[in-house]
């Protein structure tokens, strides 16, 4: 994060050790993140506690709001009563997202310094099938490198969200390539789905004005074995 | 014979009664097509009103049916809880600070509350929800206070076309809430939350009846 509070992250389940989970996996991504489960009953039973959920929000929010997210259909309507209740419902926003793949995203947005819009717009982009290419190519000629990855898990979740990371907030689109499949170095998810283990050669193509750049974090962070 | 605070305090607490008694029986809906949660997740936030209401002492209709959404909010944990929370939040508004109820306020807050779960639930007629219920039951009262009627024929209008509306619920495939992951297999099943807004009717109407 570029200093100053970034986007808490409330996860709302029916289960408490779901919701528990979930935050585990995703602090896991994004260690600075302020991120808060809400889960189950106070008796310990299934289902979703409306003051639990506000007292969540609380918690999550540091000045720069909360990206909410839940499992199953009635999580929503009390997350939806919960947020309106706020002296400030649009400090929240609630993303419709798958929980799992949103929550790791969102968090990696987070930790990127994404703004509460764009924290959100990327856990509903989680679930979403990915956008073709766009039609408008990033200025500059592409510069590519190829790297052994050469630290103990390879492209495992923290390596991938590392990667996300480092390029964040450049003007440069690139792409990681690992044998036929390829993936935008934003998306985590894509980074992870690679599946380039320790030994392998991933190829890291870089468009726009600061590609040079985004080669060279990735190098580092390749050469440092991304601090293992 | 007025329709005050004290009166709707008794409606409602006697529908807890009734909750209570049906407990099994909700819970055994929504065992056959849902989480089984219903029945008591309905009776624990319908006695937390009871427990509540003697120290909040709510001066007025409107403040009784806020402190029963708020309660609800709070206690009943599966959607039952936002959705009559919901509901009893938007007819408390609609009922404001009147001191007394009138058939045109019952139907107001009836409306009002349907509102609230359709703006809630996203449910629309024949999804096999609690709207199955509510919905003919606000039609029912508005006709009843049409055609003049009081508070207590107006809730007995209600509470006749919500049964009704519940009925109706058993041959439909469900398409909100939890029962609409088993698809076809929900068909043949009463629908547990138009069950409970049809009990929930029919206490108000004989509570009224029976002032």
């Amino acid at each position: 994060m570029n200093g100053g509070a970034g986007v808490g992250i409330v996860i709302v389940s029916h289960s408490a050790q779901l919701a528990q989970g979930v935050v585990e996996l995703a602090a896991q991504m994004a260690p600075e993140v302020v991120i808060v489960a809400a889960g189950g009953l106070s008796d310990g039973s299934l289902g979703t506690d409306f003051d639990l959920v506000l007292g969540a929000l609380h918690e999550a929010d540091q000045g720069a709001g909360v990206v909410l997210l839940y499992d199953l259909g009635s999580a929503v309507m009390t997350a939806e009563l919960a947020v309106e209740s706020l002296d400030d419902p649009d400090m929240v926003r609630i993303a419709a997202a798958p929980l799992v793949e949103g929550a790791v995203v969102a968090a990696v947005a987070a930790q990127g310094g994404a703004d509460l819009v764009e924290v959100h717009r990327q856990a509903e982009a989680a679930g979403a099938t990915p956008e073709p290419s766009p039609q408008e190519e990033p200025a500059g000629a592409p510069v590519q490198a190829d790297f052994v990855l050469t630290n103990g898990v390879g492209l495992h979740a923290r390596p991938a969200a590392q990667l996300a990371r480092a390029i964040a907030g450049l003007d440069a689109e690139v792409t990681v390539r690992h044998g036929p499949a390829s993936a935008s170095a934003a998306s985590v998810l894509g980074l992870l789905e690679l599946a380039a283990r320790a030994g392998d050669t991933i190829t890291v193509s870089a468009r726009g004005t600061q590609a040079a750049q985004a080669i060279e974090r990735i190098s580092t962070l390749v050469e440092t074995n991304f601090g293992e | 014979m007025g329709c005050d605070a004290s009166a709707v305090i008794r409606a409602v607490c006697a529908a807890a009664e009734v909750i209570a008694e049906h407990r099994d029986e909700l819970v055994e809906l929504d065992r056959v097509i849902g989480d089984g949660d219903h029945g008591e997740n309905m009776r624990r936030g319908f006695q937390a009103f009871v427990a509540a209401v003697d120290s909040a002492h709510p001066a007025t209709p409107g403040a009784v049916v806020k402190l029963l959404a708020t309660t609800l909010i709070s206690t009943v944990g599966g959607a039952a809880g936002p959705l009559y929370g919901t509901a009893c939040l938007r007819a408390a508004t609609a009922l404001g600070a009147e001191e007394e109820l009138t058939p045109a306020l019952v139907v107001a807050a009836l409306r009002a509350g349907l509102q609230g779960v359709v703006a809630r639930g996203k449910a629309v007629l024949g999804d096999k929800t609690m709207v199955d219920a509510i919905s003919p039951a606000v039609d029912a009262a508005q006709r009843a206070l049409d055609a003049g009627a009081d508070v207590a024929g107006v809730l007995a209008a209600a509470a006749d076309a919500a049964e009704k509306g519940a009925e109706s619920t058993i041959p439909l495939v469900a398409r909100k809430g939890r029962a609409s992951y088993l698809g076809e297999r929900s068909a043949q099943h009463l629908d547990p939350g138009a069950r409970s807004s049809s009990l929930l009717l029919r206490a108000f109407a004989d509570a009224a009846a029976s002032r």
